[in-house]
């Protein structure tokens, strides 16, 4: 028996103002995510799925169509960027311990709990750092322990992993997995890589070229927890290529 | 031991220059009152100490640079920060922004003496006037330039607007705000001096006007030199602020 969803989407478009007659990124969007959840979005780039986030996030409009959160709220929503969009003039510690402030939570409070996320993300040192002295992995790490930290719903991810090289992205990838795990998060995930949507999702759903439109929804029925040599069995190589065949 | 040299070479210009100047003083034979001597400026400075005057008008010219520096800055930012929200007011407002600022303060000066009194205030409105433009820039530049990523992190937090004021546009548009802080301390005691010279009866510019009317040269001097100091002070009081807000800007060795 499948749990109610948390999350109904249904026949959402979005047109962006332009010289002529409209840019149509994303067109008739609809899916459903059910709590606890690990979505992937594939697509070619400019097929809307930075939008497509921006408008789960609330912080863009979508021209037709309707999103419902379940209990009718926009859920607490922890967002990382396609760039780790850290303040400069922040500390590791006082970037991550932001969305608390918001909250208005106590300074010992927040610093508590800023350490305890410093600690799951694996950056125990770095609190007094800056961000001009980060290396790109370990912005990005700040930057999930943010999105974290205040306990939200509902976690957004744009290709969060991009920027980085090989082995630090496999690296991050357990650590996901493992944050997911332990703290039983909802994920919408986006990403240009088939082997990172295997690795992570329990669904993979697969954009078309502009306009967005959603043009595959496949179940990842593959064990957990998945580790590297997953890559080299039957049923991974399966998934991949019917995933490369969606995407062209 | 290079290091400890290079840390006195300021020094020793300084002493330099006054070396210099107390040898032309002395070969040129020129009268004291067109060229007095680094002892004669000495003397005349401890004379104004010691009777108080001295100090009296620069605490008097440095309560209008002040007031100014508060009056400006403040409407410059406020200004400033609504300028960069809104491009209609923007609109309206460029105009007469730039006209503003083709008028040389110089040229309205005694204008606003005569309308504000020759007592403080006007120095203060001068002093406001000359500092409002380059801090108001600035803080357009400033809000302007923070990161639309930035407004989407706050906003995706349901950051309130006070918020995104707070903890986002202004530290980010710090930087600039400081810079246009800078341009206008040290144009703020060009105004107050400015207005003193059209007209008081206190101040560091009544004491270069008395020294000059009574051929007082090393008087003067001692004037100009105080408002030199006070400009300089001014300047590292902002970039003590700097050192202290920017330090996340600086690049460690
Ligand atoms: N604010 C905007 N105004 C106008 N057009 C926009 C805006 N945001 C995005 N677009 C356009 O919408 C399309 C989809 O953009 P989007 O950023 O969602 O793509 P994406 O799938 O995230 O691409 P990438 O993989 O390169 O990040 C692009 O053609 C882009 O130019
Ligand atoms: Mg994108």
């Amino acid at each position: 028996m499948k749990p109610s969803p948390i999350l109904t989407v249904k026949d959402l478009s979005v047109v962006f103002p332009d010289s002529n007659g409209g840019l149509h990124a994303l067109e008739n969007i609809s899916f459903e995510v059910c709590p606890r959840d690990f979505i992937c979005f594939l697509g070619p780039s400019g097929s809307g799925k930075t939008t497509l986030l921006k408008i789960l996030a609330s912080l863009l409009q979508p021209t037709t169509g309707e999103i419902n959160f379940s209990g009718n709220r926009r859920p607490e929503v922890g967002m990382v960027f396609q760039q780790s969009n850290l303040m400069p003039w922040r500390t590791v510690m006082d970037n991550i311990k932001l969305p608390l402030e918001l909250d208005g939570v106590g300074e010992s409070e927040a610093r508590a709990k800023a350490s305890e996320m410093i600690d799951l993300v694996g950056l125990n040192g770095f609190e007094d750092s800056w961000p001009r002295d980060l290396s790109g992995g370990m912005a990005q790490r700040v930057g999930i322990a943010r999105a974290l930290i205040h306990d939200p719903d509902l976690l957004l991810l744009d290709e969060p992993f991009a920027s980085l090289d090989a082995l630090t992205r496999e690296r991050m990838w357990t650590e996901l997995s493992r944050i997911w795990q332990a703290k039983q998060k909802t994920v919408i995930m986006v990403t240009h890589s088939i082997n990172e949507s295997l690795f992570l999702a329990d669904r993979v759903l697969v954009l078309t070229q502009r306009p967005g439109k959603i043009k595959l929804d496949v179940e990842v029925d593959l064990p957990r927890p998945r580790k590297d040599d997953i890559r080299y069995t039957p049923h991974f190589g399966k998934l991949a290529r019917k995933l490369r065949d969606a995407i062209e | 031991m290079k290091i400890s040299f290079s840390r006195w070479l300021g020094t020793i210009s300084i002493l330099f220059g006054i070396l210099a100047w107390g040898l032309i003083a002395h070969l040129s034979g020129l009268p004291k009152f067109i060229l007095p001597s680094p002892v004669d400026v000495w003397t005349r400075l401890l004379k104004s100490l010691a009777d108080g005057s001295l100090l009296y008008h620069t605490s008097v010219t440095l309560l209008e640079i002040m007031l100014g520096l508060l009056v400006g800055v403040t409407c410059a930012t406020v200004l400033g920060y609504l300028l960069a929200k809104s491009r209609s007011l923007e609109k309206i407002l460029s105009p007469y922004l730039v006209a503003s600022q083709a008028i040389p303060i110089v040229a309205i000066a005694p204008l606003l003496v005569i309308w504000l009194g020759q007592g403080m205030l006007s120095k203060v409105v001068i002093c406001a006037l000359i500092v409002f433009f380059p801090v108001l820039v600035n803080t357009v530049v400033g809000v302007r330039a923070v990161p639309p990523a930035l407004y989407d992190m706050m906003n995706s937090l349901r950051a309130s607007r006070w918020q995104v004021m707070t903890k986002l546009e202004v530290p980010a548009s710090l930087p600039v705000l400081l810079g246009g802080l800078r341009i206008g301390a040290t144009l703020s005691v060009i105004g107050a001096i400015v207005g003193e010279l059209v007209d008081a009866k206190e101040g560091l510019g009544f004491l270069l006007k008395v020294g000059d009317f009574q051929y007082d040269t090393s008087m003067v001097f001692v004037a100009v030199m105080m408002l030199v100091a006070l400009a300089l002070s001014l300047y590292g009081i902002v970039t003590v602020l700097e050192k202290r807000f920017l330090k996340w800007q600086q690049t460690t060795p």
